[in-house]
């Protein structure tokens, strides 16, 4: 319960795009189109679910105050903490060059879908973001730390995925000329996030008696959310846009 | 400008408007809109982004001969997260609460597009003296966007600025507030960051034509 808990809060609650920002960079960049938009999702994704619980670990047993305890007494006094930027970079470059030498090994026709978004995942803010939330918000174990990894990719990957279909079919609108482009791509993000901001009722809403309805209707809501929010969203769009 | 030439300051004045970072070429908008909800945290993020780029662009394109090109990024990565740090730290040491209300947006810096892209953009190629006016010139023109978007936010979310109540106060409805004014509790939500930006990127290309987008 308590993982299902934390995979749709990082889904859907704490949506990396838009209740954190991460990630935007690549977000406007690369949200032309869906098909590319797809690649660079599932590579962010695989990079989330990978790094996490390794800087969980890393943060475990090397980093935090009396982390150094298995090492002897004492070491139980050290903090390193402060090396945590360093540290989080360090494994999330060596990691995203890993997984490209092994992805091209085994699997090159995933390569040459994911292959120029892989180099750009290093310095995603998404990835980063990832670890440095898991640090701040003490995530207790490892397998939550996989989960709540797992669950902001798919956050980062609906949003990337809504907003290149929502920006392959504003094409065919009448935006104002200055608006083109990036102005209204933010403006759409914008009226996305309040969109997202509507889940936040979803976890603290239910009450203990009813624990096990809501869960039905948010494992039903899954599939469905993404169609009905870009509806939604594309509706207030054009209202906008008009 | 009599200790810049002509070219040197124009790497100092394109980014604050016609090739501005953030509205422009759409780099670092990561933490850029998180944390503009307050003026102060927006002022104290930018002056943290003009030390990290600045230096960050110096030391690179002081060690720019000797980094081979196939680990540059982790090279790069390693020289911004060191900046990190000390930034991080001296926020910690003097300004503990405001490095609360940053909280994870000052590890954020490092994967800053702004910084990797002005490294990768400018200072490989460039000597120490210019790539550090070309970090100082960038980082403001990030700098000034946040201040603006904080600034709005602040104003019209809270009514006040710098933590000052410029629009009276709304309990004992003074100033403003007399007159029927109410604060706009949606400019502190993070979405309107984005729609705030949106609305300048409107501004800044209505009235410069060259910069519009053709879809």
């Amino acid at each position: 319960m308590e993982y299902l808990e934390l995979f749709f809060k990082s889904i859907f609650i704490d949506n990396m795009v838009f209740a954190t920002f991460l990630g935007m960079c690549s977000y406007l960049a690369v949200s032309k189109k869906v098909s590319t938009a797809v690649g660079l999702g599932a590579a962010v994704i695989f990079v989330l679910l990978v790094t996490v619980p390794l800087n969980w670990l890393l943060d475990q047993y090397l980093l935090q105050e009396g982390a150094l305890a298995w090492l002897g007494e004492e070491y139980a006094q050290y903090d390193l903490s402060f090396l945590s930027f360093i540290m989080f970079i360090a494994t999330i470059a060596t990691m995203v060059q890993l997984v490209e030498i092994i992805v091209e090994k085994f699997s090159p026709s995933l390569y040459n879908s994911l292959g120029i978004f892989l180099p750009l995942i290093a310095v995603n803010c998404a990835i980063l973001g990832g670890s440095l939330f898991m640090q701040s918000r003490e995530i207790p174990t490892l397998g939550l730390a996989t989960v709540y990894g797992l669950g902001s990719g798919i956050g980062w990957f609906l949003a990337i995925l809504a907003i290149a279909a929502i920006r392959e079919k504003i094409r065919y609108s009448n935006v104002p000329p200055a608006l083109r482009g990036l102005g209204i791509t933010f403006i759409i993000t914008g009226l996305m996030a309040i969109g997202f901001m509507s889940f936040g009722g979803m976890l603290t809403g239910g009450d203990e008696e009813v624990t096990e309805e809501p869960k039905a209707v948010m494992i039903d809501q899954k599939d469905e959310v993404k169609d009905e929010d870009k509806k939604d969203i594309a509706d207030n769009t054009i209202k906008v846009v008009e | 400008m009599g200790l810049l030439s002509k070219k040197d300051s124009k790497l100092i004045l394109d980014p604050l408007a016609d090739n501005n970072p953030i509205t422009i070429q759409v780099l670092g908008i990561c933490s850029a809109l998180a944390i503009t909800a307050e003026l102060e945290a927006a002022i104290v993020m930018s002056i943290s982004v003009l030390f990290v780029l600045g230096l960050g662009n110096v030391v690179i394109s002081l060690i720019r001969n000797i980094i081979p090109s196939k680990i540059r990024i982790i090279v790069q990565l390693t020289v911004v997260a060191a900046l990190v740090i000390i930034v991080d730290l001296v926020l910690k040491a003097f300004a503990y609460e405001l490095s609360k209300t940053l909280s994870v947006f000052v590890g954020l810096i490092i994967t800053n597009c702004i910084i990797m892209g002005r490294f990768e953009a400018f200072a490989l190629g460039n000597g120490p003296w210019r790539s550090f006016l070309d970090g100082i010139g960038n980082s403001l023109g990030y700098g000034v966007i946040l201040i603006i978007v904080g600034f709005f936010r602040e104003l019209l979310g809270s009514g006040t600025l710098l933590g000052i109540e410029v629009l009276g106060d709304p309990i004992a409805k003074t100033g403003l507030y007399a007159m029927g004014y109410e604060n706009n509790g949606f400019m502190l939500l993070s979405p309107m960051a984005l729609i705030v930006v949106g609305i300048i990127i409107w501004v800044q290309r209505s009235r410069n034509k060259a910069l519009i987008e053709d879809h």
